[in-house]
């Protein structure tokens, strides 16, 4: 039984090797070589002029990640209160726009935010704008929201579908008011929903490259395009474009270390 | 070093098995007797068999008995950086002018056998021996055209006539720019008088500079977006391609083309054979017949770039032939230069500066 389930797993350790593994190791390679194959350290020298491109990738994705749970939390909370039925059908809705390509939904929001876009169409209807939204950080804040916060409430959905209602009672039996029974036991219980979902929306974000071209008009330039740019610019340049990938891991490593660290904390007040 | 060389030989093979496979897929279409040739192009670079236009690739392996694997790409970097890395054989490939001096510098291409290409006698003139291929060895041209300002003529207050409307104040937040470097460069080098191929290097700062000094009347920076957002409006200068200028002008009758005074950009995408062809001669064979009348013609129509092929030209229509857009004349044409492979130091600086001017 063990050697049979062991290996019913080879497929995938192939699988791993091949496209996770190697390719993992050709980064590590290519990011601390030169394009003569030499070791050097200037690749990631080089890239400190680019530091406030990482800033900002980082803060808008902090941004979106904050609204995706923001928006995500009430609605998992709700959609786990309802039927069987009533959470099948939520939870389609949710998935349904995701059925359609990436690429032509954010293309979507660009011919809505435009300057002559259909808002602004809509709102001169009223007298009011026309407001600039196309090619602003507000805009890939956007983008980045709305592609990515089926992956936030989908996991705090699951988490929450678990939490009894008899807790919930129980609480507010015990004197808890709203307030109360949201930061003492919704948010408590949640905590492994959140973390996934916070690394299900941060991780796409901090890396995506189309949502800020198409919706940040090239300027609103994120970690993203800048290692696009070393791979499909007009140089070819597999080095830098690879030390930059290894200090974005880095970065994602760090943040997922900050929070779970969190998560830990959390799970043992919790059993205290 | 000896595992290293392991691995990329299984990779390699493995998308050599994919690529086969695919191959088969895709060819049960064709007649496979006369071998299986494997063209990579532009997207939306040929007749295809919609709007009643003819299916050039079902018709040329109609003609050669072969079967075609035609894939797409859209930059000529995706394709350089696919060709380098070995994993995919193509045989042929259609790269632009300085893309081409490049391959050829890198030994990536073929020298072409013209005795099995007789109808690239047709060959206009001046696209017979070219600057990216001095003795003509390397490429067969399939389209030209110029870079030029597209311009909605409800939003500009006087037709421009030059490249400093991109930097005009009056038309603040509706100007967009191209999103690749050597465009953007190139326009802006053509504004300070210098050369779109030059190598020094205080030229190209002061040219980084200028582009820098556009941000403040962006919209933004594009490509293919271009189209949709000059139809509605959106922007009232911009500049583009020739080709893709006449699609817009046909969709909005609003939007004008020019070609600034200070010069342009003109490009040249050609057919090539790759060195590592494995069907040489049949790919010649399929350059020959895209070089037919016929198949020229349907192509020509269909994208609306400007042929090289004298053939292909005579029978246009006269409103195509006429069409200053497509064809300007050859004292406009004088003051255009087509891009040639630069440098290493050249590519990198010009990417690095590119790279904080958006990232700014």
């Amino acid at each position: 039984m063990k050697a049979k389930s062991k290996f019913a797993a080879v497929p995938y350790l192939v699988w791993m090797l091949i496209f996770i593994l190697v390719p993992l190791g050709m980064v590590i390679f290519f990011g601390f070589t030169t394009t003569g194959g030499e070791f050097t350290f200037d690749n990631f020298t080089g890239i400190v002029k680019y530091a406030h491109v990482f800033w900002k990738s980082i803060y808008l994705s902090v941004i979106a990640t904050l609204i995706c749970l923001v928006l995500g939390f009430p609605l998992g909370f709700l959609m786990s209160r309802m039927s069987e039925v009533g959470q099948r059908t939520m939870l389609m809705l949710i998935m349904l726009p995701m059925w359609m390509s990436f690429l032509l939904r954010t293309y979507g929001w660009m011919t809505l935010l435009e300057n002559e876009g259909l808002i602004n169409k809509f709102l001169e209807l009223f007298g009011i704008g026309p407001f600039t939204m196309i090619n602003t950080q507000g805009a890939v804040v956007l983008g980045m929201v709305y592609n990515y916060l089926p992956f936030a409430i989908m996991p705090l959905h699951s988490i929450m579908v678990k939490i009894d209602k008899s807790v919930i009672e129980a609480a507010q039996d015990l004197g808890a008011n709203g307030f109360h029974v949201l930061i003492k036991v919704l948010i408590p219980l949640s905590i492994p929903g959140i973390i996934t979902a916070i690394t299900m929306v941060f991780v796409p974000s901090v890396s995506t490259f189309i949502i800020s071209r198409m919706l940040g008009g090239g300027q609103n330039m994120l970690i993203g395009d800048l290692i696009e740019q070393q791979f499909l610019g007009s140089v070819y340049n597999p080095n830098v474009g690879s030390s930059m990938s290894l200090i974005l891991m880095v970065i994602i490593l760090i943040i997922m270390g900050i929070i779970n660290h969190f998560d830990d904390e959390e799970m043992e007040g919790m059993l205290v | 070093m000896k595992k290293l060389f392991a691995v990329s030989l299984t990779a390699a093979l493995l998308a050599g098995t994919c690529a086969m496979a695919a191959g088969c897929g895709n060819g049960a279409g064709g007649n496979g007797d006369g071998g299986t040739l494997s063209v990579y192009n532009w997207g939306e670079y040929i007749a295809d068999g919609t709007d009643g236009s003819m299916d050039a690739i079902a018709e040329i392996e109609e003609r050669l008995g072969c079967s075609i694997i035609y894939d797409l790409y859209s930059t000529n970097e995706e394709m350089f950086t696919k060709i380098q890395s070995g994993a995919v054989d193509y045989d042929v490939i259609v790269p632009s002018d300085y893309m081409i001096s490049r391959m050829i510098d890198a030994d990536m291409l073929a020298e072409l056998n013209f005795d099995n290409i007789p109808n690239a006698a047709n060959l206009m003139e001046r696209f017979q021996k070219t600057d990216y291929d001095p003795e003509g060895k390397y490429s067969v041209p399939y389209t030209w055209g110029t870079v030029g300002l597209i311009y909605n003529t409800t939003m500009v207050e006087e037709d421009p006539d030059s490249w400093n409307a991109l930097w005009d104040e009056r038309y603040d937040g509706k100007i967009f720019m191209f999103s690749n470097s050597r465009d953007a460069f190139g326009i802006a080098l053509k504004l300070l008088g210098y050369s779109q191929n030059t190598t020094d290097e205080a030229q190209i700062r002061e040219a980084a500079d200028l582009l820098k000094k556009q941000k403040d009347v962006l919209q933004a920076y594009v490509m293919d977006e271009i189209f949709d957002k000059m139809e509605i409006g959106e922007g009232a200068v911009a500049p583009y391609y020739a080709g893709d200028a006449v699609t817009m002008i046909s969709e909005n009758p609003d939007l004008a083309y020019v070609l600034p005074k200070e010069g342009s950009n003109v490009f040249i995408d050609a057919m090539c054979v790759t060195k590592d062809s494995p069907n040489k001669e049949l790919a010649e064979k399929f350059i020959n017949e895209m070089c037919s009348t016929d198949i020229g013609l349907a192509n020509i129509e269909k994208i609306c770039y400007s042929t090289p092929l004298q053939n292909v030209y005579d029978a246009l229509d006269e409103d195509t032939k006429q069409n200053p857009i497509i064809y300007p004349d050859d004292e406009t044409l004088s003051r255009c230069e087509s891009f040639i492979n630069l440098p290493d130091e050249t590519n990198t600086l010009v990417q690095d500066l590119w790279n904080e001017i958006i990232a700014e």
